[in-house]
């Protein structure tokens, strides 16, 4: 069985650490996939400021959870990583982390993209900007839905 | 904590700013109240929650998993009014 963990927090994270934590001293590992999501810094043709995310504590920690026990059954994968901030953001800051290992890349890559596609689309999290305009909730675009949908 | 006989309701993302409250204990008047009664009774606190309950984009969740039909209420659930997902 695969080993999976979600984290969800409000402190910063360095995506290489979490990639050497991932592999930790496993010599099984034939390849890594990650993939880490930033705080741009504009967006629908406007400056952002400040990138507030909000969550469903509980419910975001589940479905992410179940989204990589689904991954794992599809795909024979080693160990399967999420970690998404919380809070209050600004550009450039990494905001979601996802580490997949396995014997074979091809596995890495299909569960990756898989994880971040639910991610997207199920997890419960809202994002809110902050523009010279003010502050704006952001709606869900439906790229994101069509690629969910191809699973 | 969940009152006897009550089920609670949690407001999330902009419906939670709309409203002003990110939760609500709401007392389950008989057995076998559905998720729809709920809701109706919610529109009736006022116009900003019957505008929220009639939201075209309002995913629904029991005990922390999304319904989309209209499953009877049991005391000490939770129930969840929000906007569509944006996070990544």
């Amino acid at each position: 069985m695969a080993d999976l963990d979600v984290v969800i927090q409000t402190a910063a994270f360095d995506p290489g650490e979490l990639q050497q934590q991932l592999i930790g001293q496993s010599t099984d590992i034939g390849g890594v996939v990650t993939f880490t999501g930033y705080v741009r810094n504009a967006n629908e043709g406007d400056e952002v400021s400040v990138l507030q995310l909000e969550h469903y504590p509980g419910m975001t920690e589940r479905v992410i959870q179940e989204t990589l026990e689904n991954a794992a059954q599809r795909w024979p994968l080693l160990a399967a990583q999420v970690v998404h901030r919380v809070g209050e953001l600004v550009p450039g800051d990494p905001i979601v982390w996802v580490g997949i290992s396995a014997k074979h890349r091809a596995a890495a890559y299909a569960a990756c993209e898989f994880a971040m596609d639910f991610l997207k689309t199920e997890a419960p999290f809202w994002k809110k900007e902050r523009t010279a305009d003010g502050e704006r909730w952001l709606d869900q675009r439906s790229v994101d839905t069509e690629r969910t949908a191809r699973w | 904590m969940s009152e006897r006989g009550h089920v609670q309701v949690r407001f999330f993302a902009r419906f939670r700013e709309l409203l002003d409250c990110d939760a609500v204990s709401v007392a389950l008047p008989e057995e076998g109240f559905h998720l729809s009664q709920l809701m109706t009774a919610l529109a009736e606190k006022g116009e900003l929650w019957a505008q929220v309950m009639s939201e075209e984009n309002l995913i629904r969740a029991v005990n922390q998993t999304v319904v989309n039909d209209d499953p009877p209420l049991t005391p000490g659930d939770e129930v969840a009014f929000f906007p569509p997902v944006t996070g990544g």
